[in-house]
């Protein structure tokens, strides 16, 4: 596979062109999540049982009708290319996918301009010594400049483990709580460092309440081993601050708004079959429904003769 | 067959007498869709069917995944995500086989609890019920190392565990762990990844082989029903009372559930497909970096607990070490439980000391195995709970309930417990809830249960 860099942080084209829909879509989902939003402090299921604060974001994919909205993956790949990009790579993304029926839909000159904007070094190129060349649609988006910063293809997925309470996954099932969810929360979870820690030796990284594997100083764990302020230390330094970007739809960029959006397109570079999945999910639970109607009936006329004879 | 006298397949035309003469496989087919079934099989009886359903589904959806997985260290992540994301209609195709595991767990379950109620093990059912708890073997063996296979995280460290038991053993365990992982000095890496995909796709084979054994041995004997009370051999006439045929009757009315059950496997599968399994699983495995909290599939969950209850705090695994001047170990120990957990499972037809069958009338024995029933559920939970603070207790008396119930309570109960009467036959106990309407009962909609 050809290696990818990128070439430009910032893609001088717009991305997206907001239409009236797509206003009206956001503006209900924003109303819905300041009515909606809670804080709920999940039990990880790690050894230290470090409690993790995750907020239950609304986002348009929850629910079996759920799917993405457009407008918004728009927005999250805009935010990934600008900001998180610097050091996380996409590695099982193509750039092709941009276009895919029920992602963040680019017509199609806007993917294959915005795959430009990387270059990629083509092995067969040069007489085979390789050379770079810009990308084009069938290739990758690239892997991590960081060798500690992971790869976020998967992260919504790979990040959905806060199955509380009591490890049965009830609030992960009733709530639908996932890596969105998980993935909002970090990027807003940065937090002042608490007292406590001002007490011991000096904590590597960064103090996030929905971050669960780090670093934890000693001096904030009680004399019952248990962790005095939720979360942990992240070595990720907080990537938005709010009004880090400039949206050319002129939605919200608060740290939130901006979050989420991000958030929403991670949902997707982990599941870009998640509109397509439950589509066939409902078809095929009216179809069997419908079927196991039928065989009801069927059944019940063919046992009649023998129950309840006259 | 089934010692059930009914009427057998006659060749009328030419052409099935000549095929009749060379090869019976019409009669053969005709005789196992028309078996005499006893007429009173409630909702419990279903679960045979979802099972072969499942195991069909997992093997055809098991070729196309294998049409486009690459069994490569450095491949097989990638090559899933290939799947789920290139390959036409493949992320339906893999959500079905990784969830098509728990649908058959589910089942398998239900279906041993029925067993465990009805006392469908006991004699003449023996061969059926060890053959059945060798498939289940066989099952928990597949499905572990179908999870291996897209080598995440779990897959990794979780096959770090597992086959870490097998070095347990006194003397051999090392050179048993080597066998299983193909590597000498215990690393988890291609050669374990290889023998693992070569014995996933073998290992259905040989379950589909013994479901035609399991069913052949139970066609064999005649099924079981929720009386426990034999059909009656006494003449054709007599068996048809208490029977009715296979087909339709029962075809169709499996049928029904079957497709109760995929409607609601369709909602899990296309609503919340990774529920079930662990998120770490789409982290590519990285032998450096050890899961905080390693936890098997939720399947596997209630002997996990019984392999970890027996830690080296508890009495009898302590004496058990000093008396074998140390050769058993408490890792040991816990293997031998978990292990031995299944075994007494298998050897419940001579544990079990009751003549009566059916634990619709054995007033005790209700309640021991509702408590089974409830104890497997705890286990279940626990097994998924951290090793520390009050969780290994429970895990510790449910484990000993677990061998209680097979070793002391079955054995006892045939003993003390005074069984309430049973019905005659077959039809007495279907009439009482379906019979001619002189009782004036209204007819119900469920049958007998």
């Amino acid at each position: 596979m050809p290696t990818t860099v990128p070439r430009a942080m910032a893609p001088s084209q717009p991305l997206h062109r907001p239409s009236e829909k797509g206003q009206e879509l956001m503006f209900r989902k924003i109303t819905l999540t300041a009515a909606t939003a809670l804080a709920l402090t999940a039990g990880q299921a790690t050894a230290a049982e470090v409690d993790i604060e995750v907020t239950d974001y609304a986002f348009p994919f929850e629910g079996p009708f759920g799917s993405f909205d457009q407008m918004q993956l728009q927005r999250g790949l805009q935010v990934y290319t600008e900001i998180c990009a610097a050091c996380h790579g996409l590695e099982l993304v193509a750039f092709r996918n941009l276009s895919d029926e029920g992602g963040p839909e680019l017509p199609e000159e806007q993917m294959r301009a915005y795959a430009e904007f990387y270059e990629v070094f083509d092995e067969t190129l040069f007489d085979g010594e390789g050379d770079f060349r810009p990308a084009v649609p069938s290739d990758h988006f690239p892997g991590s400049n960081l060798a500690n910063a992971p790869d976020l293809s998967l992260m919504a997925k790979a990040r959905a483990g806060f199955s509380g309470p009591y490890g049965t996954g009830i609030s992960q099932l009733i709530n639908g709580m996932g890596g969105a969810e998980y993935i909002a929360s970090l990027l807003t979870g940065y937090e002042e460092e608490p007292e406590c820690a001002l007490e011991g030796e000096p904590m590597d990284g960064f103090y996030n309440v929905a971050f669960a594997a780090g670093g934890f100083p000693a001096s904030c764990i009680d004399e019952n081993g248990k962790h005095m302020v939720p979360g942990s230390w992240i070595a990720m330094s907080q990537p938005l601050w709010g009004d880090d970007v400039l949206y050319e739809d002129g939605s919200p960029t608060d740290i939130e708004s901006v979050s989420k959006d991000v958030a929403a397109f991670m949902m997707w570079t982990a599941e870009p079959k998640l509109v397509a999945r439950k589509q066939a999910g409902l078809t095929g639970v009216l179809f069997l429904t419908v079927l196991s109607v039928l065989l009801y009936l069927t059944n019940k006329r063919l046992w009649a003769p023998h129950k309840n004879k006259e | 067959m089934g010692g059930i006298p009914h009427d057998h397949y006659e060749p009328n035309s030419g052409g099935e007498k000549w095929l009749h003469k060379r090869l019976p496989i019409v009669g053969l087919m005709y005789d196992t869709l028309m078996i005499p079934t006893p007429k009173n099989l409630n909702w419990m009886w279903i679960w045979g069917i979802v099972l072969v359903f499942t195991l069909v589904l997992q093997i055809i959806t098991g070729i196309v995944l294998v049409m486009h997985y690459v069994p490569h260290v450095d491949m097989a992540f990638q090559s899933v995500e290939h799947i789920m994301r290139n390959v036409n209609g493949g992320h339906m195709i893999r959500y079905f086989h990784m969830n098509g595991a728990s649908l058959f767990f589910v089942a398998v379950y239900a279906h041993i609890f029925r067993s465990l109620y009805y006392g469908s093990y006991k004699s003449p059912r023996e061969v059926t019920w060890i053959i059945g708890i060798l498939m289940y073997v066989l099952m928990m063996g597949t499905a572990f190392m179908g999870y291996v296979l897209p080598w995440g995280q779990m897959s990794f460290h979780g096959t770090a565990v597992i086959t870490g038991l097998f070095g347990a053993i006194p003397f051999i365990g090392e050179s048993v762990q080597v066998w299983l992982l193909g590597t000498p000095n215990g690393s988890i890496s291609q050669p374990a990844l290889n023998r693992f995909f070569s014995l996933h796709y073998l290992l259905p084979f040989i379950l589909l082989g013994l479901t035609i054994v399991h069913v052949w041995a139970f066609h064999t004997t005649g099924n079981n029903n929720p009386t426990g009370v034999e059909v009656r051999r006494t003449s054709k006439e007599d068996a048809a009372k208490d029977t009715l045929p296979f087909w339709p009757y029962f075809v169709i009315k499996d049928l029904f559930a079957l497709a109760i059950i995929l409607a609601v496997f369709f909602a899990v599968v296309g609503f919340m497909p990774n529920y079930l399994g662990h998120p770490d699983n789409y982290i590519p495995a990285n032998p450096l970096a050890t899961p905080s909290h390693i936890v098997p599939e939720w399947y596997f969950l209630p002997f996990y607990a019984i392999l970890r209850a027996f830690d080296q705090d508890v009495w009898l695994v302590i004496a058990v070490n000093w008396i074998t001047f140390g050769i058993i170990d408490a890792k040991f120990f816990g293997v031998v439980a978990m292990f031995g957990a299944i075994v007494v499972m298998a050897l419940a037809p001579w544990l079990d000391t009751s003549s009566v069958r059916s634990g619709r009338y054995r007033p005790m024995f209700k309640w021991w195995f509702w408590l089974f029933v409830a104890n497997f559920i705890l286990l279940m939970w626990v097994g998924a709970r951290p090793a520390e603070g009050i969780y290994p207790y429970i895990a510790l008396i449910g484990s000993t309930y677990w061998f209680a119930y097979f070793l002391v309570i079955l054995p006892l109960l045939g003993v003390i417990e005074k069984p309430d009467p049973q019905p005659a036959t077959i039809e007495e106990d279907y009439n009482a809830h379906y019979g001619p309407k002189s009782d004036g009962a209204k007819p119900a909609a469920a049958p007998a249960e």
